[in-house]
């Protein structure tokens, strides 16, 4: 069982949050031309690392904010989480 | 080779079965082979002895972090089946039951096929109507498939909840009569013994640290046990793929995802069908030994810990005591899990890439295990040939950069996060 620090809420289970993926990509800017293979990238393709990962999770029993985590895919330590509008440094 | 028979078994147990070859042997690795399998699962060992018996290339060499079978072909829930709508999905695995049921003859190796039929159970109207176009897809194809209604179905799983007021009664199921199980590890052993005796190294305990391209072309892969030069290299990883694919500069529409199974406590012939719930994700079935063999849902969230969680086990086996009560009395004997290469539509890729003499083999996400011979076959196929077979033609790398997608269930992007 994973135990994540929402940043509005503190320490929860996992059981409370839903997952949702890469942090790291980035939608295309509206309004901007962009190529296939641009938009490939940001639909499919992804690293998938063994190792640190920022991720995407959403409290969703909880405050229903989106936050940022930043997990390890191979130990499952959470090193930091983020309020989704703060910067991954 | 000494060939396994009756008269053998016999023979040696006269001598205490003290004096059998080995089944393969454990070589160092040479400097250059005409053809490198990156991975020894079922998959890496079926395309090495398919490439020897199909194409007669036999200076191949298989290479193995840890040890053969260690990986998915020795944790899956050993499901064979070809029960696809759409037709790439269908004639490439219909191809692959023609391989499972010839498989022990060819390999002289018992990999104990069994096709016991696997049944999808519909808990509606809609679901039943979405069977009977998969069945009639199926049929064209020329793959067996039978409508039941529910009375149909209560006649062969009677353990099912055929109560009322239950939240997901039974209408009734789709069934693949042809379809079953199989021995895994013997899948894996038998591939290698037959590709061993072909000519095939095996090298296990060596690790892929990185790749030799030059000018758009492979010429050879680092490894932990030194430099092996080929002008052709098969990834056959699984959920290291993505790992290997950094270290070729490569991003690939897969994410790696951790998929648990658990078997109970061995019990009594009770269920001699592959069942799967149809109001979620669970499907069981039960071993020679015994034991309940079920799995269901991915841990949800990117992982290659080879281990799972409880909530997810406790939510696919709640899902499993729904449709068949009397599971919640038994007990856990085992839980395991393993990394799944996920892809973005579900289906797999098997495929050339952008290097020369660079081939690909991912993206099985839960189909990996029934897939072990075609997969085989057809990259075994690709890498001799340098080009696609008609049945490996869908599972093109490109298809999500042109739109081609397999979406066997048409739920879209990333069908199996939930």
């Amino acid at each position: 069982m994973l135990h994540i620090k929402c940043p509005h809420c503190g320490m929860r289970s996992q059981n409370e949050f839903s997952y949702g993926g890469d942090a790291t990509v980035k939608r295309p800017e509206l309004g901007e031309e962009i190529s296939d293979h641009d938009w490939d990238n940001f639909v499919y393709n992804r690293k998938s690392l063994r190792g640190k990962h920022w991720e995407l999770w959403q409290h969703l029993s909880g405050c229903r904010q989106w936050i940022k985590v930043q997990r390890d895919t191979a130990t499952h330590e959470i090193f930091k989480t983020l309020k989704a509008n703060e910067d991954i440094s | 080779m000494q060939k396994y028979s009756v008269f053998s078994l016999v023979k040696n147990a006269l001598s205490n079965h003290e004096n059998w070859d080995l089944a393969w042997k454990d070589p160092t690795p040479k400097n250059e082979y005409d053809v490198v399998i990156i991975g020894g699962g079922g998959h890496g060992l079926a395309t090495a002895y398919y490439l020897a018996k199909e194409h007669n290339i036999t200076n191949v060499a298989i290479i193995e972090k840890g040890w053969i079978g260690g990986g998915n072909v020795g944790r899956n829930t050993t499901i064979i089946r070809s029960n696809y709508m759409h037709d790439e999905n269908a004639l490439f695995s219909e191809f692959g039951m023609d391989l499972w049921r010839r498989m022990s003859q060819d390999l002289n190796y018992n990999v104990m096929f069994s096709p016991r039929g696997i049944i999808n159970l519909a808990h509606s109207d809609a679901q039943m109507n979405t069977y009977a176009r998969r069945g009639n897809s199926m049929r064209l194809n020329g793959i067996d498939a039978v409508l039941l209604n529910r009375e149909e179905v209560k006649e062969i799983i009677p353990m099912a909840d055929f109560s009322q007021n239950v939240r997901f009664p039974i209408f009734g199921g789709l069934m693949q009569p042809s379809a079953g199980t199989a021995r895994h590890d013997a899948v894996a052993w038998g591939y290698a013994r037959q590709a061993d005796d072909m000519g095939v190294d095996i090298i296990q305990n060596c690790e892929v640290i990185g790749f030799d391209v030059s000018a758009g072309k492979i010429n050879g892969v680092r490894t932990s046990r030194g430099d092996i030069k080929a002008k052709k290299i098969g990834l056959c990883v699984a959920g290291s793929t993505n790992i290997l694919a950094e270290k070729l500069n490569m991003t690939l529409p897969i994410e790696t995802h951790l998929l648990q199974a658990c078997v109970s406590e061995p019990v009594k012939p009770v269920l001699d069908k592959v069942v799967t719930f149809g109001a979620g994700h669970f499907y069981i079935s039960q071993s020679d030994k015994g034991e309940m063999v079920m799995g269901g849902d991915l841990d949800g969230y990117n992982s290659y810990a080879q281990r799972g969680n409880l909530p997810t086990l406790q939510h696919v086996l709640t899902e499993g005591i729904a449709m068949m009560p009397f599971l919640s009395k038994l007990k856990m004997l085992r839980t395991w899990g393993g990394i799944m290469d996920m892809s973005m539509d579900g289906s797999p890729i098997i495929d050339k890439t952008h290097i020369e003499g660079l081939y690909l083999n991912c993206g099985w996400c839960y189909g990996g295990f029934k897939a072990t011979p075609a997969s085989g076959w057809t990259f075994a196929h690709t890498i001799a040939q340098d080009r696609v077979h008609e049945l490996n033609a869908g599972y093109s790398l490109n298809r999500f950069n042109t739109g081609h997608l397999l979406d066997e269930k048409g739920l879209g992007t990333k069908t199996w996060i939930s």
